[in-house]
């Protein structure tokens, strides 16, 4: 039994979409990530759970190189996506982040129509031929977004009229109207009602079938009901990863069970 | 499990507590009432300087006409020769057809004096326009001179003893007769609007002023307004945060502090010494108050962008936009109506802008309006500050006029910043 699950996970290492190497971030003189390496799966939810400032949301945004945005973060280490290094100076952050898309905790749809958030980054990276490719391309999100039923009538209105839920499913489909093959969830249900983040959750699952995910959750819960692989971060360093059942019922670490039980966090 | 802290019994029924909070209340009324007068303070500052334009200007709206049946004699007038023609001559002669028992040339002239000195070109104008009509006799509406305007007004006391008064008693009689014979009316003074700057009040307006302001603030805003906006995206979106970017910071913020008349003796020493620009041209005036006005848009324009939520800067970013797409795409459109606000009010403060302008010479004494952005020209705030030098009665209430405009467009731009920030405003 045991023997099996070690095979099962070789062969899944072998395809791990995502692999990270000795990953150090340093906010000017704060260092934020010390030596984190790790797999990360394809077709697979990995939760990053860990108490506020343990840096698992700095982690995801290393993953699509967000931090290049900050002036004063400076990322070192090794990550690669499907065995390409992300860091590579011939590599371009902007095609990068088409590559690998993001949603953030706070639903972001941009002041414009619902059509043109989806439309926004097929658009500017010239992913449609015509108009009727567009409009495909669209629908096909929006319906990944599982919000094609609630939108299809009013795709010229605001995106930021609809409700928080349909918001951040919103904000989903427009991630995914790139094509990404790695989706990086911050905190996506943090600024959600039970209702919208159940819908959410549902969604991600259903994600799973096409998209490496990526999620970021304070929610222990919600680790549990969503993810496969579970990575739990502690100041900065990675303390254990696992099966999501392994990490909840059976923790290595004795830092990871005091915070499963709620000790610290 | 954790160890409990014995709490301190508070009596919240003390008579010291109730004392510290009645204080507390006492502070609190205090500072309200405070409030209240000074914005009290400030209307009535207001109101009496709005009171006390108004009161000394409104007449300036209005100008007295007399109507006189002009004689466009063939003798006097050469339609081939106009710059010969004796005007003159003509009114002297409409003036002893009204008055006959008139007699001398010194009393002629006098009474002639009725007139304004703009009524010779206001019948060689009807000449010019319809050279048939010489040797008709044709009623003509002409301005009275400025003495005149202010008897009809009421401003000057018959009561006063005749050798202090501006008119003689036989001036006033004549003019009496010209009432009582209905050809005297007060009608909207359009000249205050279509005229240029004139020696004589009955006749100046604010025609080459407005034109010149206008030119000068159409050059402001195509200098300034690019520029301050390339300056404010770069400094706010692309510019390394280092010592250097946070000296040129420090310098835009005293810039914007800088006293005017300082840019007026730079433009003075550059574009007129230098460069040789034309002096008292608006276009100058205008690069002038680029000078000014740019420090004003740059921070206008960071804090406006400043105010985008990150939020959509990442939501841009997440999609795979590039830093340009970023900020021309999405900050840019947001900060929109923030940017236009702080121009329009950048620029009306360059609107009443007087010292740089007086150093550059254009509070010129200028009688005809500007026909391009080069030629000499007053602006609305010289134009102020010159009828205020000026010692005609008619000039006084002119000048309160002339600040009642000036005060009208900035109340008509700021008008047009709240209008646009209302528009443009988005919520997230």
């Amino acid at each position: 039994m045991n023997d099996m699950k070690l095979a099962e996970k070789a062969v899944r290492m072998s395809e791990a979409k995502i692999s990270a190497r000795d990953v150090n971030v340093f906010y000017g003189d704060t260092h934020a990530i010390k030596d984190v390496s790790v797999d990360i799966a394809d077709r697979t939810v990995t939760a990053f759970i860990g108490p506020s400032g343990c840096g698992k949301s700095t982690f995801l945004r290393c993953l699509n190189r967000m931090n290049d945005t900050i002036d004063i973060a400076r990322v070192e280490g090794e990550i690669r996506i499907d065995g390409q290094d992300i860091y590579d100076p011939s590599i371009d952050p902007v095609q990068l982040r088409a590559k690998v898309g993001m949603v953030f905790q706070k639903p972001n749809p941009f002041p414009k129509s619902i059509y043109d958030n989806v439309a926004y980054g097929p658009k500017i990276h010239g992913l449609a031929r015509s108009k009727a490719d567009l409009d495909e391309i669209v629908e096909r999100a929006l319906r990944r977004g599982a919000l094609w039923e609630e939108a299809k009538d009013r795709l010229h209105q605001p995106g930021t009229g609809l409700s928080g839920g349909q918001q951040q499913r919103l904000c989903i489909a427009r991630a995914v109207a790139t094509e990404p093959e790695v989706l990086l969830m911050d905190e996506p249900c943090s600024a959600l009602d039970p209702i919208a983040t159940a819908q959410v959750e549902e969604l991600i699952d259903d994600l799973r079938k096409n998209y490496s995910v990526v999620i970021v959750t304070h929610s222990m819960q919600q680790a549990a009901r969503v993810s496969q692989k579970t990575a739990f971060f502690h100041l900065g360093n990675l303390v254990e990863f696992g099966e999501t059942g392994q990490i909840f019922t059976n923790p290595k670490d004795r830092r990871t069970e005091s915070y499963i039980t709620g000790r610290i966090g | 499990m954790t160890e409990t802290t014995p709490t301190r019994g508070i009596d919240w029924a003390s008579p010291e507590t109730s004392s510290r909070l009645k204080a507390r209340r006492r502070r609190q009324n205090r500072l309200k009432y405070a409030g209240m007068v000074s914005i009290g303070i400030a209307f009535l500052m207001l109101g009496i300087l709005l009171v006390s334009i108004i009161s000394s200007g409104y007449s300036a709206f209005v100008q007295t006409h007399v109507e006189i049946d002009v004689f466009f004699d063939p003798e006097a007038i050469d339609v081939d020769d106009l710059p010969r023609s004796n005007f003159n001559a003509v009114l002297a002669a409409t003036m002893q057809a009204q008055f006959p028992e008139v007699e001398g040339t010194a009393e002629l002239r006098r009474l002639t004096g009725i007139l304004s000195d703009g009524a010779r070109w206001t019948i060689r104008d009807l000449i010019v326009e319809n050279p048939d009509l010489v040797g008709e006799t044709v009623a003509v509406s002409v301005p009275v001179a400025d003495t005149y305007d202010q008897l009809y007004k009421g401003f000057i006391d018959r009561e006063t003893p005749e050798q202090f008064r501006r008119l003689d008693d036989a001036q006033i009689a004549y003019f009496d007769r010209l009432v009582e014979e209905g050809r005297v009316e007060a009608t909207f003074n359009w000249a205050l609007f279509f005229n240029a700057d004139s020696r004589f009040p009955e006749l100046a307006g604010l025609k080459g002023a407005i034109i010149g302001s206008f030119y000068a603030l159409a050059t402001c805003f195509v200098l300034s307004f690019p520029v301050g906006i390339g300056a404010a995206i770069y400094l706010e979106e692309f510019a390394p945060r280092n010592r250097f970017s946070d000296l040129i910071e420090v310098n835009i913020n005293n810039l914007a502090a800088v006293p005017s008349v300082v840019f007026g003796l730079l433009a003075l020493a550059v574009f007129l010494g230098w460069f040789g620009m034309p002096r008292s041209s608006p276009f100058v005036g205008g690069m002038t108050l680029a000078l000014m006005t740019l420090p004003t848009i740059i921070i206008a324009t960071r804090a406006a962008l400043k105010a985008v939520p990150p939020s959509i800067r990442e939501a841009a970013l997440g999609v795979g936009a590039s830093r340009h797409q970023v900020v021309f795409q999405h900050v840019l459109p947001l900060a929109m109506p923030g940017i236009l606000t702080g121009t329009i009010i950048g620029l009306a403060q360059a609107l009443g802008e007087t010292a740089p302008l007086l150093l550059i010479g254009m509070n010129a004494f200028i009688t005809s309006a500007p026909a391009t952005p080069f030629d000499s020209s007053t602006a609305l705030p010289t134009q102020i500050f010159i009828w205020a030098d000026s010692p005609e009665r008619g000039f006084v209430s002119r000048t309160s006029a002339a600040i009642m405009v000036l005060l009208g467009f900035l109340v008509m731009m700021n008008a047009v910043a709240i209008y646009l920030r209302n528009r443009f405003q988005r919520t997230w």
